[in-house]
This record gives C-alpha cells, sequence and structure tokens, in this order.
C-alpha cells in the first residue's frame, strides 16, 4: 500500500462511515430497560393447590394441535419418567407443557410443578433472535413467527427456563414448539389458556398481571408459614407473566434460583453500546496509526516500487 | 508434485508456457501438467486416499443429513442447541481465522513489509477459514435456504447474532476482495488487481472494524445464556474481550502451523522468498502472538477476579479451567519465550500448535463441554462428529486446491509484455522464461 493521499483518506474514511450507517440499522432501538406491558395477562400457579392430574397437558395437547403422547395423560407411570439426560421431564416439540412431581421432606404430600413457557416481561429469546420471530404483545403471550425462523437456535440458548423446544425430525421446516399462551386462539379474545380453562383445583389462576402479584401476596400473608415468602417470576429475568407460589423452597421444586434479576438483554447492552463506538473509531485510529508508520514518503515509494516489481 | 518437480517438470508460475505461448486455463488447472501426469500423481498422493476414506463416509452422511433432518444426525439435544457443528466449525474456525486482519494490518496499516511474503497465506487462511465457519452454518441450520432472511426478509436487530450475520457477510466479502488480487495475477486481469490494490488501505481497515466487533460478539452470544455457560467461562463484562483478545494468538498460530504444513508438505510450490523469509517471520508471529497470549491470560483472571469466581478454581471444573489456562495458554507462552530468544523456529511452531489447541479448548469448553454445567454432559452423536471431520476434509481440500494454484506461496512473473514500468528489470534476473525448473531446486534437499 502506498501513501494516503487525501482521496485514499476520504475513500477509507467512507467505507468506515457506510460501515457506521449500517450500524445506526442495529441500534435502533433504546438503551432503556422495558419492564413490560402494564395491563398484560398472566397466570399464577400454586403448587400446593396442584394434584398432578395432569388436565392442563392434555388440554394443551388438544388446544394445540400436538400428537397424544405415549402413556396416556391419566398414568403415574410418566412422573417416573425422564427426558434425554435429565432427571425430570421437560417440554419437548410433542408437549408445549409438563407437570412433574417432586417428593420434598417436610410435606405431607409430594409437589407438582407445571413447566410451560413463562412469557417474560422482556423475553430472552426474543432479543437473541437475529430475524425478529419472536414478539411479546400487549396481551403478555410471547409468540414466534415460523415463517422467518432460520432455525439458528439461539433462542434456545438464550432462554433462562430451557423451554422451546424444535422439531429436529422435520428436514424441509424444522420449528421452534413452545408454549404461545393460547393467543391466536383464546388470550387475544380476552379467554384464558387451555390449561388454566381446565384445571379442576384452581392451581392456575388467570388475571391481570399486578392483579396476580396482588393475589399472590394476600396468599401469603393469610396463611403464614404455609407458603415460601417468595413469588418465582415477579423479579427473575426481568419478571415473568407465569408466576409461581411454593410450600416448598423454590430450588427444591424444579426451579432455578440463581437467575438474575435483570432481563438477559441487560447482560449483552454492554457489548452492543460499543459496537458504534469501534464503528466511529476505528477506522480514524487505524488510518491514523498508518500514517504514523509510515516514517517518511519516500520510503514508503521505494519499497512500493520493490512490491509491484516482485508480481 | 515434488517429485515431478525434481524432475523438471515445469510449474505455473507466469502467465507464459515458454516464449509467445500463454498458459491456457486448463494448463494452469493441472498446474502444468498433461491430464495423464495430473491423474498419475492424484492417485500417488497418499493425503489423497485418505481424504477420498474421508469423503466416502462423511459425503453420504450430509445428504443423509438434509434429507431426514438434524434428528437424524444428532441428537436433537433441547438443552444443547448448538453442537459440535457450532462449536468447533464456527466457535472454533472463527478466531483461527483472525490470521487475516491481523497480517493484513501489520503489512498495510503498519507497514511492516517485512512480513509481506506471508501475507497472502495469512488472507487466504482468514478467508478460508471464515467461508467454512459458514459452511459448518449451513449444515447446522434448521432451514438453510433462509441464511440471507436477517439480512433482506426480516430484522432481528437488537440481537448479537444479527451484528455477528452481517458482520461475517461483510468481512466475507471484504476477504473475497484481499484474495481476489492472487486470483487476477493468476487469471491475467492486472487491470482487476491495480483497481483491489487501490482500495487496500480501506479494506484493511473495514477487516479490522469488522474483526474486531463479530470476534467479539461470538463471545457476546454467550452473555444472553449466564447460568448456562461455567462462571469460569462466563464472564458478562469481558466476555467480548476474552474471544476478541484470544482470536489474536490463535489467528497468529494458525498462520504458523498452516506455514509450517505448507514448508514440509507443498515445498515444490514455495518460491524462494517465502521459504527464505518464512523461519524470520515465524519468530516475528510468535512474538505477536506471546503479547496476545500474555494479556489474554491477564485478562481470563480479571474476569474471574471481576466476577469473584475464584471458589470454583477449587472445584472439578476448575482443575478443568486450570488445564486449558496452563496447557493452552501459559505454556505456550513458556515455550515461546524461550525459543523467541534462542531462535528455535521448530519450537516455536510446536508452541504455536498448542496455542491453537489451547483456543480450540477454549471455544469448546465454552459452547458445549461446560455448557449446561449444572444439567448434564452432551456426548456428540457419532454422524456428527464424522460430518464435522467430513467439513474439515473438505476445508483441507480446498485450501490445498488454492494454494497448488494461486499465486500464495509464490510470487506470480508477469510477462515482459504485460508488466508495469517497474516490473521489466526484474523479470529476466528471476530466469524469466527460459524452461528452466522453476520449483526444482528448492525440492531438492
Amino acid at each position: 500500500m502506498s501513501e494516503i493521499t487525501r482521496r485514499r483518506f476520504l475513500a477509507a474514511s467512507l467505507a468506515g462511515g457506510a460501515a457506521t450507517t449500517l450500524a445506526s440499522g442495529k441500534k435502533a432501538f433504546g438503551a432503556g430497560t422495558f419492564s413490560g406491558y402494564s395491563d398484560s395477562m398472566g397466570v399464577l400457579v400454586d403448587l400446593t393447590r396442584c394434584i398432578g392430574c395432569r388436565s392442563c397437558e392434555a388440554a394443551c395437547n388438544k388446544e394445540q394441535n400436538l400428537p397424544d403422547p405415549a402413556l396416556p395423560f391419566d398414568d403415574p407411570a410418566v412422573f417416573d419418567q425422564h427426558s434425554h439426560g435429565r432427571e425430570k421431564r421437560r417440554t419437548t416439540e410433542k408437549a408445549y407443557t409438563v407437570v412433574n412431581r417432586y417428593e420434598v421432606e417436610g410435606q405431607d404430600h409430594p409437589l407438582y410443578r407445571k413447566i410451560q413457557c413463562n412469557h417474560c416481561n422482556e423475553p430472552a429469546c426474543l432479543t437473541s433472535c437475529f430475524v425478529g420471530a419472536y414478539k411479546k404483545t400487549s396481551e403478555g403471550a410471547v409468540i414466534y413467527n415460523p415463517d422467518v425462523c432460520v432455525g439458528c437456535r439461539n433462542c434456545m440458548v438464550a432462554c433462562p427456563f430451557y423451554v422451546p423446544a424444535y422439531s429436529y425430525s422435520s428436514a424441509t421446516n424444522p420449528l421452534i414448539k413452545k408454549c404461545v399462551f393460547c393467543y391466536e386462539t383464546r388470550l387475544k379474545k380476552g379467554k384464558p389458556p387451555a390449561c388454566v380453562d381446565v384445571c379442576p383445583q384452581e392451581a392456575l389462576t388467570f388475571g391481570r398481571r399486578k392483579d396476580l402479584l396482588q393475589i399472590a401476596d394476600k396468599r401469603i400473608k393469610a396463611h403464614p408459614g404455609k407458603y415460601e415468602d417468595h413469588i418465582y417470576g415477579e423479579h427473575e429475568v426481568g419478571g415473568t407473566s407465569w408466576m409461581y407460589l411454593s410450600s416448598a423452597p423454590f430450588d427444591q421444586v424444579g426451579f432455578d434460583t440463581a437467575l438474575q434479576k435483570e432481563p438477559i438483554l441487560n447482560n449483552v447492552k454492554d457489548f452492543l453500546a460499543t459496537v458504534p463506538m469501534v464503528l466511529a473509531i476505528w477506522p480514524a485510529l487505524f488510518t491514523g496509526f498508518h500514517l504514523l508508520a509510515k516514517r517518511d514518503g519516500k520510503h514508503e515509494e521505494n519499497h512500493h516500487a520493490e512490491e509491484d516489481s516482485k508480481k | 508434485m515434488k517429485k515431478l518437480a525434481a524432475h523438471g517438470v515445469k510449474t505455473v508460475d507466469s502467465p507464459d508456457k515458454a516464449p509467445g505461448r500463454k498458459w491456457t486455463l486448463m494448463e494452469k488447472l493441472f498446474l502444468g501438467l498433461t491430464p495423464g501426469e495430473y491423474l498419475n500423481q492424484f492417485i500417488r498422493n497418499r493425503f489423497n486416499w485418505i481424504l477420498g476414506a474421508i469423503f466416502l463416509i462423511g459425503l453420504p452422511l450430509i445428504a443423509y443429513r438434509f434429507f431426514f433432518g438434524l434428528g437424524a444426525v444428532t441428537h436433537s439435544s433441547y438443552d444443547y442447541p448448538w453442537g459440535v457443528f457450532l462449536s468447533f466449525g464456527l466457535f472454533c474456525m472463527v478466531p483461527l481465522s483472525a490470521s487475516g486482519f491481523m497480517l493484513g494490518t501489520a503489512v498495510e496499516v503498519f507497514g511492516r513489509h517485512d512480513l509481506e511474503p506471508i501475507e497472502r497465506l495469512a488472507l487466504l487462511n482468514g478467508l478460508m477459514g471464515y467461508a467454512f465457519a459458514v459452511v459448518y452454518l449451513l449444515v447446522d441450520l434448521g432451514m438453510p435456504w433462509r441464511l440471507s432472511y436477517p439480512m433482506v426478509v426480516s430484522f432481528g436487530p437488537a440481537a448479537v447474532l444479527f451484528l455477528v450475520g452481517w458482520h461475517v457477510a461483510t468481512y466475507l466479502s471484504v476477504q473475497v476482495m484481499e484474495v481476489s488480487t492472487a486470483f487476477f495475477e493468476w487469471i491475467n486481469w492486472p487491470a482487476a488487481k491495480k483497481f483491489i490494490r487501490r482500495g487496500a488501505l480501506g479494506l484493511t481497515v473495514a477487516g479490522i472494524i469488522l474483526s474486531t466487533l463479530h470476534q467479539g460478539a461470538l463471545g457476546a452470544l454467550f452473555t444472553y445464556a449466564p447460568g448456562k455457560v461455567h462462571p469460569l467461562w462466563y464472564s458478562a463484562s469481558f466476555q467480548w474481550l476474552h474471544f476478541f483478545v484470544s482470536s489474536i494468538p490463535a489467528g497468529l498460530c494458525m498462520v504458523i502451523v498452516v506455514s509450517s504444513v505448507v514448508k514440509h508438505t507443498m515445498g515444490w510450490r514455495c518460491d524462494g522468498n517465502f521459504m527464505n523469509n518464512l523461519d524470520r517471520i515465524t519468530i516475528t508471529l510468535a512474538r505477536g502472538a506471546s503479547m496476545g497470549l500474555i494479556t489474554y491470560l491477564v485478562i481470563k483472571f480479571i474476569g474471574v477476579a471481576h466476577d469473584n469466581t475464584w471458589a470454583y478454581l477449587a472445584t472439578g471444573w476448575g482443575k478443568w479451567f486450570m488445564f486449558e489456562i496452563g496447557f493452552g495458554v501459559v505454556l505456550p507462552l513458556v515455550i515461546f519465550s524461550v525459543a523467541i530468544h534462542h531462535k528455535r523456529v521448530d519450537f516455536v511452531r510446536i508452541g504455536a500448535f498448542i496455542t491453537v489447541f489451547g483456543i480450540v479448548l477454549n471455544r469448546l469448553n465454552t459452547a458445549l463441554i461446560t455448557f449446561n454445567w449444572k444439567l448434564y454432559q452432551e456426548v456428540p452423536h457419532v454422524f456428527e462428529v464424522l460430518i464435522s471431520i467430513t467439513l474439515f476434509a473438505i476445508y483441507v481440500a480446498v485450501y490445498r486446491f488454492i494454494l497448488n494454484r494461486l499465486p500464495i506461496l509464490y510470487a506470480w512473473r508477469e510477462a515482459p509484455s504485460e508488466a508495469t514500468q517497474e516490473a521489466e528489470e526484474k523479470v529476466p534476473a528471476r530466469g524469466g522464461t527460459s524452461g528452466v525448473p522453476v520449483g526444482a531446486y528448492r525440492t531438492m534437499d
């Protein structure tokens, strides 16, 4: 490379400038923290009320047109099953919600915990998706658009609750499979999701998230000693639409209690913020280095002649 | 080819076969041999047999993956969505390809023209690594035909992967342009080469920007999974710096490794300028790599201190972490310092190989081995491993195909008729087109 003429400097700066413009598109979102739509709906799950009947699983299966499971929904042997590598079952492409049984010391009966998408206020799946396939609706549901999904599965990596599953078996149209809060069929029309509707124990309470928080608070205060003094999902990863009450410590009934309080996106913001800085500073910095490295024009000129003649 | 060169077969290193007679494209593709000779040496080469065996098993498996889905060749794990294809293919290949921007910066920006003999190899190494990272990605994506979606159909601008996608795509084009100068020489199109060379500084600076960001972004991807990556391999604040800084020794050492392999296996193709300068350049690159390694070592422990994860060092994972750092970072540092001091190029090469191993181990640890450390250990499906090996074999084959032909390891001698004014006196001095077996004397030893 020869010395920098003004034209070349301009060209180099232009390249950097173009890159910066490119990046401004990426940074189109504000850096503030989103804590959820104020009127979004949610569900409060009370582990003390759940009897493990799995009618919610059956209802979900029917509502979402999922294939029948290997064991019928009323077979308790399911609780001894486990997913690949795990002790307990997890959500799969064929089961958007599963109920697991936990025998906890000091409890007079086994506790059952329902797993499904928790519909985070600031979902990690949504923020990690590079085609924007996810959407958090104002009703609170985190929904997924299969038409733009490329299949990178970053959302599965990002989800702190290990919820999204993937239809790996499909060669032509593999998709993310997860609970969508029955958005199209029910939530949009103001109706509770199928699982809540069917629950015979009122273990699941559907309502506005802020009302649910008050209900949960009341239950904890009304029965001192019965509940753990914590609403799981109130603050975890920025808050979730689905929240839990439990009589046993949460880590003993399959919850990850080490989760951060801030949305997952906050971990990434620092890096994203450096992006426009690098784009803006590097071109001038390195072109400057180039000018410094070039001791005098003569040296470069001579060298350049040599270089060309070699080729 | 080595033997043929020794027996006086003329290699293609200039536009002219004999005075007034140009090489045809077919002749260039066959390295100046007749098709029969070419086939002969192709079959004689034992390495081709190994590649052939790998392809025989691997290519059907790749077809199998596309006909029957990822579920057929992986464990289709919901807990480990990213298996070997991405852990190795993307997260390891990309740092090992940082060589392009490192050497580009050294030569074009800092004016270190003493490193020029290896610049093109470093650029090609970068291009090859990125191109094959994309190949691995295509095999891993659920719907690879939608690869362009984040560019044209639907945008997820807040996602780190969006940035990675855009930058890898842009940088890939930048690298294609950087390497294209060699291609333009080879097909005799000096005007195009001249055009690209004009923009070399711009391309190089663009390369630095894009590399800084996406090398870092690959690290930042893991900050989406704070509970899943083991705390010793995780640092919310510094993850991207860990990945970026470690890519510097990784890229430099990869060039040392590749150049050593090339020197021993493709000596006939390297010209005197490359061969005579290689040892000196290797030492220089090792100096740079040492600086990168020591910085990486320091910021690794700053990361541990910042998050106060010292306690984990006493656990089993901690021992594994110490092994990775001890064997993959400290050991090569020691080797480098001894080797550089005593000018022992052979030791430098061993050190470089260990560094490459160390960085690969780090990426595999972050993405696969310690991932989900609270859950369970995933052992990859055998087909997944076989496909990864096959893709790597294709990478080696394509890499070699290009090195054999394009003027990467040797300088292209312009014909007097086409040469620019500066080049005129140089051509006769190099033996011109007299039919002397140019490659021969280099491989006799």
